[in-house]
């Protein structure tokens, strides 16, 4: 199956479920895991969800429901769609093909990183649970003994990382065959397209679920967990004042989402045309949103047991601290009554009590320290398996699902590129997929190898911030445009009812013709007013740092600041130059009439076949 | 004589009482955690427990100075607390020239583990003040572990490439010499369809458009 050069035949899922799990996995990614339950706690725990739902009901699920109906309807993929409906917004397909490899190149990056964590996971003890030892041999390393065994492991062992994101250093070869793995991992998912690709998601997009499940059994039995539940969904609602809160939602529902990347066009083009995309986009988002609910559980579970055990560590060194000076018996003072001969002693001898200088236990302040990204994966969670006992298999298990997230929503990204690429015939006819998905991986890894850099890590963090934003965000605005002013309302309407059987309700009218596009207008004003108002800062791993081992808070210098411009700029230029190019071009055609016909055509057989084909699309 | 060895003997201890005080400078401080290391199994202190800790002294410095023959009696104790720590110091034997400090402490580091080992406890549990445990060389193994999970996933994903590729290529092979084993036994029959016999004949371009089959 396949482009074949005779009449056109499109490739087809083998059955809806492929479908379904496809979407389903390229829309719930790493950030389900990772960025979800940190919104949800800095930001009032269960309140948050009030600002999270509306957003999915008024922005989410109507985007989503656009680009599955145009894509099922117009049977091509994100480039084809638009200039189907008409030439001039060509430019949104072009964008989408450059978004969709820009994130491709940067997140397979991190699944490098998770592969590299997987590999090291199979070693007794775990590498990031002790310091190593310096050069002489006497003490354990000094930035490490500074720092934790699992920041070492992270800023030194696995990334190398330098002060600063101008120092480029030197290329990681632990990293690089990591990262040859993951590009080749991707490519055996996708060698034959869409027939081995919806094979993968039989497992990869399941699995996740499987090991979530293990995680939330095992989260749930620990000490700490309810702590750090309850921590979790204890609702503040004095924070639904904050308009960054409904911000931050508006942008997370519609980066989890996933949408504006041209993939789920892509995969609903390969659907057969009577095809419910309504209950489709709708169940697609609301798995979407479940699923980061379903994750936040274990996860905030295993971060309250890793503040109670860094809390009864913090107790446990007060209590030798206190046994000595004070010369009392062995275990008189334990973990229990500790409060009570805490008060005590401070009262009865407050002067030898102070000079003990003990460091302050407090269970809310540890678990305040909230963590997101590859923070939250590399360093929280890796040192919270440590404490549990069997870390191997947790540790294997976590990173497993890390990859299995990562790697579905890859597919997602690679269909953005590679369907585009084949609608504009920039490839040769010749060239079977296999050979075109060799060379995009291939293109991708030698790019990707930018980030391999001892600086990388702030290179994914540069990508990370700008381009997977502002350029999505006005990719969704003109896909909403596209469809409602250029294809026009009735016409859609139509296309569904051809397709479902039934038009569009008035809360969808309502959404795509007003609702949604304010909503991603007002986000990206907002957006861009907050992003304008500070000059963008990263926060640097600098050894020699005063403050060390807290993060440095440094200022981009000018010409990386120039790269985040092009980053934003660049996926979207082909917007206004695709339509300038074809407005000119109309133009253009008018006034030469019989430049482009073919010298042995007829006029009359000519116009009938050129009628069809507008008719049939 | 019973008077004068009463004399010699009350010497002898305010001797070693004024060799031992806290805070000594050739003297070190002790700290037992018994019940922290053994929990339910923790032994209570006891002057037996405290005649093993001078033996086990005794044989650490016979150890590191190969042979000189200090006894249990030049390990004098002071200063017992309740948590169970106390002061000592060690003399030379036979004398009360008191060792000095590093002798001692490379002393107890060459047998800490022996004096652990008397005591069921570790480094952390039977402190020496001032004398910081070696740190255990981390285990390297030859091939990191890492390499070997590597190559496997490497190894099973490069077979599975290459397997893919080539099994279609398998495939149309046996089919293609299937098909002409075909082709030769059966007869010519039926209109030759434009796949089979497309090639024949002339291509008049007057009537066709661009492409060679008419688009549907």
């Amino acid at each position: 199956m396949g482009k074949d050069a005779g009449p056109e035949e499109r490739p087809k899922w083998d059955n809806k479920a492929q479908y379904l799990l496809t979407c389903i996995g390229f829309a719930v990614g790493i950030g389900n895991v990772w960025r979800f339950p940190y919104l949800c706690q800095i930001y009032g725990g269960g309140a948050f969800l009030i600002p999270y739902l509306i957003a999915l009901v008024f922005e989410g699920l109507p985007l989503l429901f656009l680009e599955l109906a145009v894509g099922q309807r117009l049977r091509k993929g994100s480039v084809g769609v638009w200039k189907t409906i008409n030439p001039v917004i060509g430019g949104v397909g072009i964008g989408c093909l450059i978004v969709s490899f820009l994130v491709g190149v940067f997140y397979n990056t991190i699944l490098a990183w998770v592969l590299w964590y997987f590999f090291h996971s199979f070693q007794e003890p775990l590498p990031w649970s002790t310091c190593p030892l310096n050069e002489s041999r006497t003490d354990y390393n000094l930035e490490c003994k500074k720092s934790t065994p699992v920041n070492y492991f992270w800023y030194r062992e696995t990334l190398n990382i330098t002060p600063d994101i101008e120092i480029s250093g030197s290329v990681e070869w632990g990293m690089v065959i990591c990262l040859a793995s993951a590009w080749c991992i991707v490519y055996i998912c996708f060698i034959k397209g869409i027939d081995s690709m919806g094979k993968a998601v039989y497992v990869t997009s399941t699995f996740p679920y499987l090991v979530l499940t293990i995680f939330l059994i095992r989260a749930l039995t620990l000490p700490g967990a309810t702590d750090g539940l309850l921590y979790l969904f204890t609702p503040d609602w004095q924070t639904l004042k904050n308009p960054r809160v409904w911000l931050d939602a508006a942008t997370q529902i519609f980066f989890s989402l996933s949408v504006a990347f041209g993939g789920l066009i892509s995969f609903s083009s390969y659907n057969e045309e009577k095809n419910n995309c309504e209950r489709d986009a709708v169940l697609v988002g609301v798995i979407n949103s479940a699923t980061s609910l379903y994750a936040s559980i274990p996860v905030f579970s295993i971060l309250g047991f890793k503040a109670t055990t860094a809390l009864n560590a913090c107790k446990d060194e007060n209590i030798l601290a206190l046994t000595n000076h004070f010369e009392f018996s062995d275990q008189n003072i334990t973990l229990q009554n500790y409060d009570y001969w805490y008060e005590y002693l401070n009262t009865t001898y407050p002067g030898k009590f102070q000079s003990l200088s003990l460091r302050e236990c407090d269970l809310q302040k540890l678990l305040k320290q909230s963590v997101s990204g590859t923070g939250l994966a590399f360093i929280v969670f890796t040192e919270a398996v440590i404490s549990m006992p069997g870390s191997q298999v947790w540790a294997v298990l976590f990173f497993v699902m890390l990859f299995s997230l990562g790697l579905s929503s890859m597919f997602g990204n690679i269909e953005g590129v590679l369907s585009p690429l084949n609608e504009l015939k920039l490839l040769p006819r010749w060239m079977p997929k296999e050979l075109t998905s060799a060379i995009i991986c291939l293109i991708s890894f030698l790019v990707a190898l930018l980030f391999t850099l001892s600086s990388g890590n702030y290179w994914v963090e540069v990508f990370n911030g700008y381009v997977g934003s502002v350029p999505l965000l006005i990719i969704a605005l003109f896909e909403i445009i596209g469809v409602i002013y250029f294809r026009g309302m009735k016409t859609f309407s139509d296309d569904i009812y051809i397709m479902t059987g039934r038009r569009p309700n008035i809360f969808w009218k309502a959404c795509w013709m007003v609702i949604s596009p304010l909503l991603l207008l007002v986000v990206f004003v907002a957006y861009v007013i907050v992003q304008a108002q500070t000059r963008p800062t990263y926060q640097a791993w600098n050894p020699d740092y005063e403050k060390f081992p807290e993060t440095e808070q440094k200022l981009y210098p000018d010409w990386v600041f120039a790269i985040i411009i092009l980053l934003c700029v660049v996926p979207v230029i082909s917007i206004p130059l695709v339509a300038l190019y074809q407005l000119l071009r109309g133009r253009f055609r008018k006034s030469s009439v019989g430049m482009e016909l073919n010298p042995y055509d007829n006029d009359a057989f000519v116009t009938d076949t050129q009628e069809q084909k507008t008719q049939r699309a | 004589m019973l008077e004068k060895i009463l004399l010699l003997l009350s010497l002898s201890f305010s001797v070693a009482e004024e060799l031992c005080k806290p805070g000594a400078a050739e003297g070190y401080k002790v700290r037992f955690s018994i019940k922290t290391a053994l929990g339910d199994q923790a032994y209570p202190w006891s002057k037996n427990e405290m005649f093993l800790f001078r033996a086990a002294l005794a044989f650490a410095m016979r150890d590191y100075t190969n042979g000189e023959e200090f006894g249990v009696s030049d390990i004098h104790p002071c200063d017992e607390t309740e948590r169970v720590s106390f002061w000592f110091v060690v003399t030379r034997p036979n004398t009360t020239d008191l060792v000095d400090k590093g002798t001692v402490e490379m002393a107890i580091k060459k047998s800490r583990n022996r004096i652990n080992g008397a005591f069921l406890l570790t480094d952390q549990t039977l402190e020496f003040d001032g004398i910081y445990p070696t740190l255990a060389a981390p285990v390297s193994p030859d091939t990191p572990p890492w390499l070997i999970v590597f190559g496997v996933v490497m190894g099973a994903v490069s077979v599975g490439i290459i397997a893919l590729l080539v099994y279609p290529l398998v495939q149309r092979k046996l089919k293609k010499n299937k098909d002409a084993d075909d082709e030769d036994s059966d007869e010519e029959t039926g209109v030759k369809t434009a796949e089979i016999g497309a090639n024949d004949g002339i291509y008049n371009s007057t009537f066709s458009d661009d492409e060679r089959f008419t688009q549907m």
